[in-house]
């Protein structure tokens, strides 16, 4: 489903999100919204982040788990190793030497 | 007006108390019996004449799905002022304590979140 990944890539709030679970994986939504209100100054409700984290699950750029009575959400990388091989392989450029 | 008290829903008083002693390092300010539970109340030793938080049994039926649904998003039910949270976070952690979130610098403060093993997640903050 390439088409979810950019559309939740479209979205700067969602890019915000993604650069903050690479900066730190596993973090509660709380965190979340307290990184994107204190270093981006984006104060959210609860559900717009939902709503933002709901998109990124559907496109496989954000993977959540449950630890006990916690809930993570993890950065999934593989949707844009995807899109970087689709146009950037090295084969592709050794063919054009 | 001034706040006097602040509470948090435990499980378990006993056992609160002795996180919140022993673990956290407050101290036990007021006990009274009351049938089934106690009214019991700790301070920081910083400040013994400051702020009692109140471990509230949380007894009542509407109080655990709240919990349940706190636990889940990951909120803490309240926040605790440290002079050094990478400190704390090392000292607590070393003691056992579970964090949900280790110390991450959020503009005016750093933070850091934990299980205090009465169903409750604590932040402490350290203000710079």
């Amino acid at each position: 489903m390439p088409e979810d990944v950019f559309k939740a890539l479209a979205d700067p709030t969602r890019r915000h999100i993604l650069d903050e679970l690479a900066d730190r994986n596993g973090q509660s939504l709380f965190e979340i919204r307290a990184r994107l209100a204190t270093k981006h100054g984006l104060g959210m409700s609860r559900q717009a982040i939902s709503q933002h984290l709901a998109v990124l699950e559907a496109a496989e750029l954000v993977r959540t788990r449950r630890q006990g009575r916690y809930k993570f959400h993890d950065l999934n990388t593989a949707p844009l190793e995807r899109i970087a091989t689709r146009w950037l392989r090295t084969d592709a450029a050794e063919e054009n030497q | 007006m001034k706040i006097h008290l602040a509470s948090v829903f435990v499980d378990d008083q006993e056992k609160a108390l002795r996180f919140y002693t022993d673990v956290l390092g407050f101290v036990k300010k007021t006990e009274v019996p009351l049938g089934e539970h106690r009214w019991l109340t700790v301070v920081s030793p910083e400040e013994p004449e400051g702020t009692e938080l109140v471990l509230e049994p949380d007894a009542h039926p509407a109080v655990k799905p709240y919990k349940a649904a706190l636990l889940d998003d990951g909120i803490p039910a309240t926040s605790f002022a440290v002079d050094d949270v990478r400190a704390e976070f090392d000292r607590l952690s070393r003691l056992g304590v579970h964090f949900t979130q280790e110390p991450v610098d959020m503009g005016p403060v750093t933070t850091a979140v934990l299980d205090d093993t009465c169903g409750n997640l604590i932040q402490i903050a350290q203000h710079h």
